[in-house]
């Protein structure tokens, strides 16, 4: 049901096209002109869906928030299209659109502002979001609540907040509003269990409501338990998107990566698992092929398609 | 053995105790496994137990002698954050001489390569740099090592490879580990010993599992 939903792209919430974006060197890499960190990417989310986007570190993950929120350094050269409920998506349109209708969860809890109150910084991201002026005391007074936030918690300055009522606070100034796609960075890392599963649990509440929420997260156990739909990231693409039920076991995971990746983790082969650690091949071909056991020479030579299966849509030669 | 003797901690006179009465003791060779909800003084405990912070009351004793106040301290602590535990302006080679060349051996096992000594550190992964981090605190004069949440940031090869590394170590240099972490599994799969931290004025804060 939902992968026929992720099929059909002109109803998406969020659809993003052969996205790729480069870096000039002066930031990343001494060595190159031009470092390319995301690589025709291509997602599809719709409303009243959780996607959880895992992966490689360094696989930008982050960036492709950056890139939906048109927020990323000036550095930074971006090809492609990403459509937010059928409409494309320019600067003019996003200024628009960014804080009101795309929010972001920060991955680092620094994005508060340290010279602000948190009450005053929620009460702002609440005006902002579309919550009209005489309404706003009420709502962020329910957002505290609903976040297990005390009252004197407003009157606090983000330094004396430890770090999981400094995410609570973050996840609040992004969720309060009236903001249909929401862009959730890391959302529990660094957070004890019952706290993290309260955070996940309300996001999915949001999209029960009819939001679409993007879960970026290395915790996949504990993503799983929310999400419609599973990304799989790799050097900067996308390898698999497959349902979150298809993640029980290695069977039904297609792509190579990935099944390595289910193998690693701490449930499953973990230490026993071969991780040797992974090297990555730039220019052409398949970003994993340097890693890959079943890989032959069209892997290194040509740059696989997304293809759909009956399992998902997977990026390789031979799945 | 490392012991920590009803070791105390506040950051001022004016501030209230955030661990008090804790005894800990951790053998070499043993990996101990921490969790407890956040923002109740793990990393501070970890950051005392290196010598980062004096004790307010309390001892920190290994095999009968206190920890030294000069010289390479035998507890080392591994960051949450590598990209905050290294000189953003220094290479890499340079990270990894601060204690004392690594021997050759320690740079094979960790996977580390030749040609990222001439990078700065936001050149490498996290997880690159972690393994770093982890070269340059394991000097020869290293016993016991404190990992406060070191793999939360990476994905799950990066963090099963790390650890594949430290238990190897732990086991073949026979050091003691102390593993903080959320990660339950992570804590079951790695630990031969678990602890929870409590929060609690009177008691012992920390409780051994099993």
């Amino acid at each position: 049901m939902t992968l026929e939903l992720y099929v059909n792209r002109n109803t998406s919430m969020l659809n993003i096209c052969n996205l790729s974006i480069w870096f000039s060197s002066y930031t990343i890499g001494l060595r190159y002109q031009e470092t390319r960190v995301i690589r025709d990417l291509d997602l599809s989310l719709q409303s009243g869906q959780v996607m959880a986007v895992i992966g490689q570190s360094g696989a930008g993950k982050s960036l492709l928030t950056g890139a939906i929120l048109g927020i990323l350094p000036r550095n930074a050269r971006i090809k492609g299209r990403i459509y937010f409920k059928g409409e494309l998506l320019d600067q003019g349109k996003l200024r628009r659109l960014r804080g009101r209708e795309i929010a972001l969860i920060p991955q680092s809890v620094t994005s508060l502002n340290p010279l602000l109150r948190i009450g005053v910084q929620i009460a702002r991201a609440a005006q902002l979001g579309g919550i009209e002026k005489k309404e706003v005391k009420t709502t962020v007074h329910r957002t505290f609540e609903r976040y297990n936030l005390q009252p004197t918690v407003a009157d606090s300055f983000p330094f004396q907040l430890s770090g999981g009522m400094a995410h609570r606070a973050l996840t609040a100034t992004a969720t309060v509003g009236t903001a249909d796609l929401i862009l959730a960075d890391e959302p529990t890392s660094g957070l004890d269990p019952s706290t993290a599963h309260e955070a996940l649990a309300h996001l999915r509440e949001l999209a029960d409501t009819g939001k679409a929420v993007l879960l970026i997260t290395h915790d996949v156990e504990m993503a799983l338990n929310i999400a419609d739909l599973v990304a799989v990231f790799c050097e900067g693409t996308t390898v698999e998107v497959t349902d979150a039920k298809h993640f029980v076991g290695i069977d039904k995971l297609r792509h190579p990566y990935t099944r390595k990746l289910w193998n690693a983790l701490p449930a499953n082969g973990f230490l026993k698992s071969d991780i040797s650690p992974l090297s990555f091949s730039g220019a052409s071909g398949c970003p994993f092929h340097s890693s890959c056991e079943k890989k032959e020479t069209i892997c290194s030579e040509r740059f696989p398609s997304l293809q759909a299966t009956d399992q998902g849509w997977v990026r390789c030669h031979y799945a | 053995m490392l012991e920590a003797l009803s070791l105390a901690y506040r950051y001022t006179k004016q501030h209230p105790w955030i661990f008090k009465n804790l005894d800990l003791c951790i053998a070499p060779g043993e990996i101990v496994g921490m969790s407890g909800a956040s923002g109740l003084g793990k990393t501070t405990l970890a950051k005392v137990l290196s010598g980062y912070l004096p004790p307010a009351r309390g001892n920190i004793v290994i095999d009968g002698r206190s920890l030294p106040n000069s010289g390479p301290c035998p507890v080392q602590l591994l960051f949450q954050h590598p990209e905050l535990a290294v000189n953003p302006r220094w290479k890499i080679s340079k990270i990894l001489g601060e204690a004392g060349e690594p021997g050759i051996r320690l740079l094979q096992d960790l996977g580390i390569k030749k040609m990222w000594y001439d990078r700065y550190p936001h050149e490498l992964s996290g997880g690159e740099l972690q393994r770093i981090c982890i070269a340059r605190a394991l000097s020869e004069t290293t016993r016991y090592l404190i990992c406060d949440e070191i793999t939360s940031m990476l994905d799950a090869l990066s963090q099963a490879h790390i650890w594949k590394i430290i238990s190897g170590l732990a086991d073949s240099r026979k050091l003691g580990l102390l593993v903080i972490s959320h990660h339950a599994t992570l804590l079951a799969k790695v630990c031969s010993r678990k602890v929870k931290y409590f929060e609690t004025e009177k008691s012992l804060p920390v409780q051994t599992e099993k």
